[in-house]
């Protein structure tokens, strides 16, 4: 069962890369922030997929909570922050 | 292997499918608001089943109470921004994709 979760585990690592490119090259900042959210996201997933190799779900459970919040007010306030400068 | 573990490997397979879904679009659909219409909705199903799946491969305790939490929370919170962003590039004047902003487009670039 662990090799399974390590598997899933690099696959999502992966995927974190093909969003990269859209966060790299993305041609205007609204792509870069779609990118970065959704690697925000599968890193949140990757970090409880330590927790369950490491067996410590318990401790990494609670860094999630943070990075799941971190990730919506970043994303929020980066919105609100080009709706009133109004340029990309 | 228990009822249990086979159960949270179909929803981590199916969540890991989701992923995959919302990242090809955002890296191969044209236009931005069609890039976030893939990466807003399959993304959140994703981390939904993903989350689900660690939950019930944890079992019941308070631990697997924080992550359904964390999955409640994402489900409210991932639209929510998602609409936010959309929202800022509308106001800023992002034109949607048609197949008339698509000529203008590879006209601009010279033919490519």
């Amino acid at each position: 069962m662990t090799q399974f979760f390590l598997i899933i585990g690099v696959a999502m690592c992966v995927l974190v890369l093909m969003c990269l490119y859209r966060a790299t090259f993305g041609p205007t900042i609204l792509n870069r922030a779609a990118g970065i959210s959704a690697i925000g996201t599968k890193t949140l997933i990757v970090l409880l997929i330590m927790g369950v190799i490491y067996e410590r779900v318990d401790m990494f459970i609670d860094i999630s909570m943070v990075y799941a919040l971190l990730n919506f007010l970043g994303t929020v306030v980066l919105a609100k922050y080009l709706e009133t400068t109004g340029e990309i | 292997m228990v009822v249990k573990d086979v159960i949270a490997i179909l929803f981590m397979l199916g969540g890991l499918f989701f992923f995959f879904t919302g990242t090809l679009g955002l890296l191969r659909l044209p236009d931005f608001y069609a890039r976030l219409h893939a990466t807003g909705k399959a993304d959140t199903l994703g981390a939904v089943w993903s989350l689900m799946g660690l939950a019930v491969y944890h079992g019941f305790s308070l631990t697997s109470a924080k992550i359904v939490f964390v999955g409640v929370f994402m489900f409210l919170a991932q639209p929510t921004a998602t609409h936010a962003i959309s929202r800022a590039a509308f106001r800023c004047g992002v034109q949607p994709w048609t197949c008339e902003t698509a000529v203008l487009l590879k006209e601009d670039k010279g033919g490519e």
